[in-house]
């Protein structure tokens, strides 16, 4: 299996009020090629930050260390080669759909987009568009392509994010909790979308997300993070079997389970890391929970 | 005689053809927790806001031990705010960003007349905020100074400073973590118990709601499709919508969710052969 995204002692800082500050401290990460692989950590843990630098999103994020892409450095490249990845080496799946599209633009219009500028024409451009948003499961695809993001729902405009992001046939897809602003059935949705369509196409993904539950039933692997840093990562099965890491088995734990006895008390990710045992006390200090801001 | 009885509610917002609530029917019992589960749309957030009073009902009735809150005087709907209290959702919206967090806690206190005395009034503040897992450090900052998680405390603080009967929780974690929704979970277990609180919480994700409710609810187009105890719904569930709304809900077990998906790609392959080549 050869390294579709290879990230190896990747550091990104922003700059501060006096000096910059660092917020990923030397990342490494593999997604193989056709492999599905779970960015997992809490809010601030720098999981998001470290998939938007693959694509060089933030203008004043300093990025050092290396990110190959298909074996291409992209740590340093020149603008021209970063924007020729993105949507074609790479495409991104952000988590709200109703701020990730132009709403004042047809979704038709969006979808097109990436390979309009690609050079391809308008006519062949529509058609692939019309058929990737049918293959995606919008009904009646050809005659809602020229509607707005205002008439769709909240799955339906993740399927259009989702299209905006595979269109140009990307070998990677980094989708940054695509399911979290949806409801529970339709989660469940797209996520089978998202597996369906990966594998068909053969696409590596680079799932990013902080809920542990929807990673068993899509991920190959599983890394996590906290605090800039790889905690932990195993595969899909290791990592739920024996979980290594005090800060996973938080994770773990903190999950409300159908399966579970409803009695016994959620544990929280304080508990195991500033004890590296359960506690039953609600932990006094919100350590865990600051940066969980959103 | 239970503690909160709404019957046959029905509220149509003016140009829509269907009732977002269409005569629903429960009853909440002192102490106790009633989960209300369903998707967007499902009218289970109308549904916590005509039991609050924050919208009129078209038709029913809403008993709060004893009295009739639909159509009531002013006076008897300001009684009763004190005693049904409200979480809402999303605590970057609910909290008033240009308030300091003693002020956030403590305007029900002055409001209705519990605590004029000013330094009365702040120590109980403080004792509201420990309660729940924040302290007087934090009584003269602004919300922007604090995390997702510790602002649903902050909310929750200032719901329950009054000593309400009745806290009504709109998905009071959707918008949080998963590790911080578990410590705001716990926390509304233990003032549950410690303030002998009754809990109508809204959710869509019936995990959650499993663990911290003892009756459930399922809302479907307005309408209430099953409502039983926490082990008739989720052990046997009735309805179709509910068994649905139970499948979606994703299961932190590689082998299960694997073996979950090939049965779905087998039922699929039966039913349209071809679709999924």
């Amino acid at each position: 299996m050869t390294a579709l995204l290879e990230i190896s002692g990747l550091r990104v800082s922003y700059p501060g009020v006096d000096e910059p500050v660092e917020v990923v401290h030397g990342v490494d990460l593999v997604v193989p090629q056709g492999r599905k692989v779970a960015l997992v950590g809490e809010s601030g843990s720098g999981k998001s930050v470290t998939a938007r630098s693959v694509l060089q999103l933030d203008p004043d994020a300093t990025i050092a260390g290396s990110i190959r892409l298909g074996g291409q450095e992209l740590v340093g490249a020149a603008p021209k080669i970063v924007r020729g990845i993105r949507g074609s080496g790479a495409g991104l799946v952000f988590q709200d759909p109703l701020t990730s599209l132009n709403p004042v633009m047809r979704i038709g219009w969006q979808i097109m987009q990436p390979l309009v500028i690609r050079g391809v024409s308008k006519k062949e451009a529509r058609e692939r568009g019309i058929a990737l948003l049918d293959r995606l499961g919008v009904v009646n695809a050809a005659a809602r392509f020229d509607d707005y993001p205002h008439q769709f729902s909240g799955g339906m405009r993740q399927r259009v994010v989702i299209a905006i992001a595979i269109i140009a046939e990307p070998a990677l897809l980094i989708a940054d909790e695509p399911t979290t602003a949806l409801d529970v059935q339709v989660q469940a949705q797209v996520l089978e979308l998202l597996h369906e369509v990966a594998d068909e196409r053969g696409m590596g993904v680079l799932l990013i997300t902080h809920d542990l539950a929807i990673v068993a039933g899509f991920a190959d692997d599983v890394v996590v993070m906290r605090h800039g840093e790889v905690v932990e990562s195993a595969p899909v099965d290791e990592l739920f079997a024996a979980p290594k890491h005090p800060y996973t088995r938080g994770l773990l734990g903190a999950i409300p389970r159908l399966d579970s006895d409803p009695s016994v008390r959620l544990t929280s990710v304080a508990d195991y890391v500033d004890t590296f045992e359960t506690v039953d006390d609600e932990p006094a200090a919100p350590a865990a929970e600051n940066g969980a801001a959103r | 005689m239970s503690l909160l009885a709404v019957t046959e509610v029905t509220k149509r917002f003016a140009g829509q053809h269907a009732p977002a609530v269409d005569s629903v029917s429960f009853t909440l019992e002192r102490g106790s927790a009633l989960g209300l589960v369903g998707e967007s749309g499902s009218g289970k957030s109308t549904t916590a806001r005509l039991v609050a009073g924050l919208i009129k009902p078209d038709a029913g009735s809403v008993v709060l031990d004893g009295t009739e809150l639909v159509g009531a005087p002013r006076a008897t709907l300001q009684a009763a705010r004190r005693e049904l209290q409200f979480v809402f959702q999303d605590p970057f919206s609910s909290l008033n960003p240009r308030m300091r967090v003693s002020e956030l806690v403590g305007e029900g206190l002055l409001v209705h007349g519990i605590e004029r005395d000013a330094a009365k009034r702040r120590d109980r503040v403080v004792e509201t905020l420990e309660s729940v897992g924040l302290d007087s450090s934090h009584l003269d900052r602004y919300p922007r100074s604090f995390s997702g998680g510790q602002r649903q405390r902050i909310a929750i603080a200032r719901a329950i400073a009054v000593r309400p009967r009745v806290l009504i929780c709109d998905e009071p974690v959707s918008s949080l973590d998963v590790s911080v929704q578990a410590q705001v979970l716990n926390l509304l277990g233990d003032l549950r118990e410690k303030l002998d609180l009754a809990l109508l919480f809204i959710a869509h994700d019936l995990a959650v709601v499993r663990y911290l409710c003892d009756r459930v609810a399922v809302m479907n187009g307005g309408r209430i499709v099953e409502i039983g105890s926490r082990d008739q719904v989720y052990e046997h569930p009735q309805d179709a919508y509910t068994r649905a709304l139970l499948d979606a809900v994703p299961v932190p077990d590689p082998a299960r969710e694997r073996a979950r998906r090939s049965a779905l790609a087998a039922s699929r392959s039966v039913t349209a052969p071809g679709v999924n080549s």
